[in-house]
């Protein structure tokens, strides 16, 4: 699907955080990379209709994003979000938490809907957490549990802002093979991520946000192999210096 | 290695592990046997006798009143409830003159005595706003004392309801009535319930001190009684029984909302 924004400026309280953003792409599986704060959340929260920019707009297959909250609202029930902490409803089992929104939002009847749910998180692994809550569960499997909500409407494009941040490396692994997997079977999806093996082998194009400004974009192989600015050149052997 | 001599063991339990049901009732007993006849020892020492003779003569009154502080109660706490959520709502409002409106109306409440608000309220607004309705004054000024304690009760659980969960709220599309309705009050219910359940309890001791605006409540009952019979030990001792009847099964609600909240987490 076709992504562009035009200019895109966001500040909070009088400090731009995002700087004159310009970009007009097909996205199927695209990494954000980058320093923290960097802007890459807000980037992607703008993009998923959760917040708005100061300036500039934005188009979605050529649709112009209107920011007022109604349109915002109906827009975010076209996307899938998994968030850095999960955001699951502590009060709510595994399978509520899939099936409510599906239900509530989507207007699913509350059999389908828990069918859905059920299908869902046995494909992610979790047919034995169907009725735990969040607090039962380990970090990987919340993750895998958010990843089922966030499809379980079938959405256009799926949105994850550091998903295995919080998570120790085994879940990291399986939390990153349930996102390579779908990718595999035609999710289009973004993903914030400091995971740089799966930038460069998952996705196929990478966006480096440094200061608020894009100041790189290209295929993830091109700006793994030959980064262009220094920012990135540096960036990027900060990660490796410790790697094996 | 059980270094507990057999001697004492059925009367101690490691801190945090459950007690039996058996052994806890026999504990609890062997207490209760101790602090009456603590009390029984120290009575006869102060060389008082103990006379409930006046109950059967006063019973229709000591009903009376003890009726009296349960509906007066039971209003308040209907009151007192609605306010509170309304004003930690407020708390939190765009409109800063309401927000800070609140947060005044806490403060005020909470840091003073009962008994100045009890007479301030009665006395000047009541003279002033023509509430003569001892009964009515009563029950407003017991669910405005209440009120900000049940805000502060639903403040502090609304704060622990974490941003994560309203942003993914936001994000599967949930409107804000839907938010509220999905989200916040089912949890806000759940942690709550401990809290203001203890908070009916205060509401009953509290309504205690409307007897100094003179609403023939069971203290009142109790005051007006031992004024004509000088049986004070007598009366007060019925007194506190008798809360303890409202009290007592209010706190073991409030203990089990408490146990299943924890489990729930
Ligand atoms: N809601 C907000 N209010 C104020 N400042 C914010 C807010 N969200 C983000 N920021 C600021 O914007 C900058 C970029 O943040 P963020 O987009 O989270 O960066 P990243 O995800 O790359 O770490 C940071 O300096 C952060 O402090
Ligand atoms: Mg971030």
């Amino acid at each position: 699907m076709r992504i562009s924004l035009d200019h895109l400026c966001k500040s909070f309280d009088g400090v731009e955080v995002l700087r004159d953003i310009t970009f007009n792409e097909e996205v199927s599986a695209l990494a954000i990379i980058g320093p923290s704060g960097g802007g890459k959340s807000t980037l992607l929260h703008i993009i998923g209709g959760l917040e708005t920019p100061t300036s500039g707009t934005m188009a979605v297959d050529g649709q112009p994003i209107d920011f007022d909250e109604a349109s915002l609202r109906a827009y975010r029930t076209t996307l899938g979000f998994v968030f850095q902490d999960s955001g699951l409803f502590h009060h709510m089992s595994a399978l509520e938490n899939v099936a409510l929104p599906l239900h509530v939002v989507h207007g699913v009847g509350a059999p389908e809907a828990d069918d859905r749910a059920r299908e869902l998180l046995a494909r992610l692994g979790l047919k034995d957490a169907l009725a735990k809550r969040p607090a039962q569960l380990s970090g990987g499997q919340k993750q895998r549990v958010a990843i089922a909500r966030a499809l379980a409407a079938r959405p256009r494009l799926l949105l994850l802002d550091e998903p295995t941040s919080a998570l120790d490396p085994e879940f990291t692994t399986e939390v990153l093979d349930v996102v390579r997997d779908l990718a595999e079977e035609g999710t289009r999806f973004i993903i914030v991520t400091h995971e740089m093996g799966f930038a460069r082998h998952a996705c196929d194009h990478v966006a480096f946000l440094y200061g608020g400004r894009l100041l790189e974009y290209g295929p993830s192989e091109r700006i793994f192999a030959h980064p262009e600015t220094p920012e990135l050149s540096r960036f990027l052997s900060r990660l490796l210096e410790w790697s094996m | 290695m059980n270094r507990t001599p057999a001697i004492i063991r059925p009367f101690t339990a490691r801190a945090g592990a459950p007690v039996r049901p058996a052994k806890a009732a026999l504990n609890y007993l062997a207490v209760c046997v101790a602090v009456i006849a603590v009390v029984w020892a120290s009575l006869a020492a102060a060389g008082i006798s103990l006379n409930f003779d006046f109950v059967a003569q006063y019973r229709v009154r000591l009903w009376d009143g003890f009726c009296m502080t349960v509906g007066i109660s039971a209003a308040s706490l209907v009151i007192s409830l609605a306010l509170g959520v309304l004003v930690a709502a407020g708390q939190g409002a765009r409109l800063l003159p309401l927000r800070y409106l609140c947060d005044l109306y806490v403060k005020i409440i909470r840091g003073t005595p009962l008994i100045v608000q009890v007479y301030f309220f009665y006395y000047i607004i009541g003279t002033a706003w023509g509430i003569d309705n001892r009964v009515l004054a009563g029950i407003v000024i017991l669910s405005l004392f209440s009120g900000a304690y049940i805000a502060e009760i639903v403040r502090g659980s609304l704060l622990s309801i974490d941003a994560g969960q309203l942003e993914a709220a936001r994000a599967v599309g949930f409107t804000r009535a839907q938010t509220l309705r999905y989200v916040v009050a089912p949890q806000l219910v759940a942690r709550t319930l401990p809290a203001l359940t203890g908070q009916v309890a205060s509401i009953i001791k509290d309504s205690s001190l409307l007897s100094v605006i003179a609403v023939i409540e069971l203290t009142q009952t109790i005051r007006e009684i031992t004024a004509t019979n000088y049986n004070f030990f007598g009366g007060f001792l019925l007194l506190g029984a008798l809360y303890l009847v409202l009290t007592l099964p209010i706190m073991a609600i409030s203990r089990h909302f408490e146990k299943r909240l924890d489990y729930a987490h």
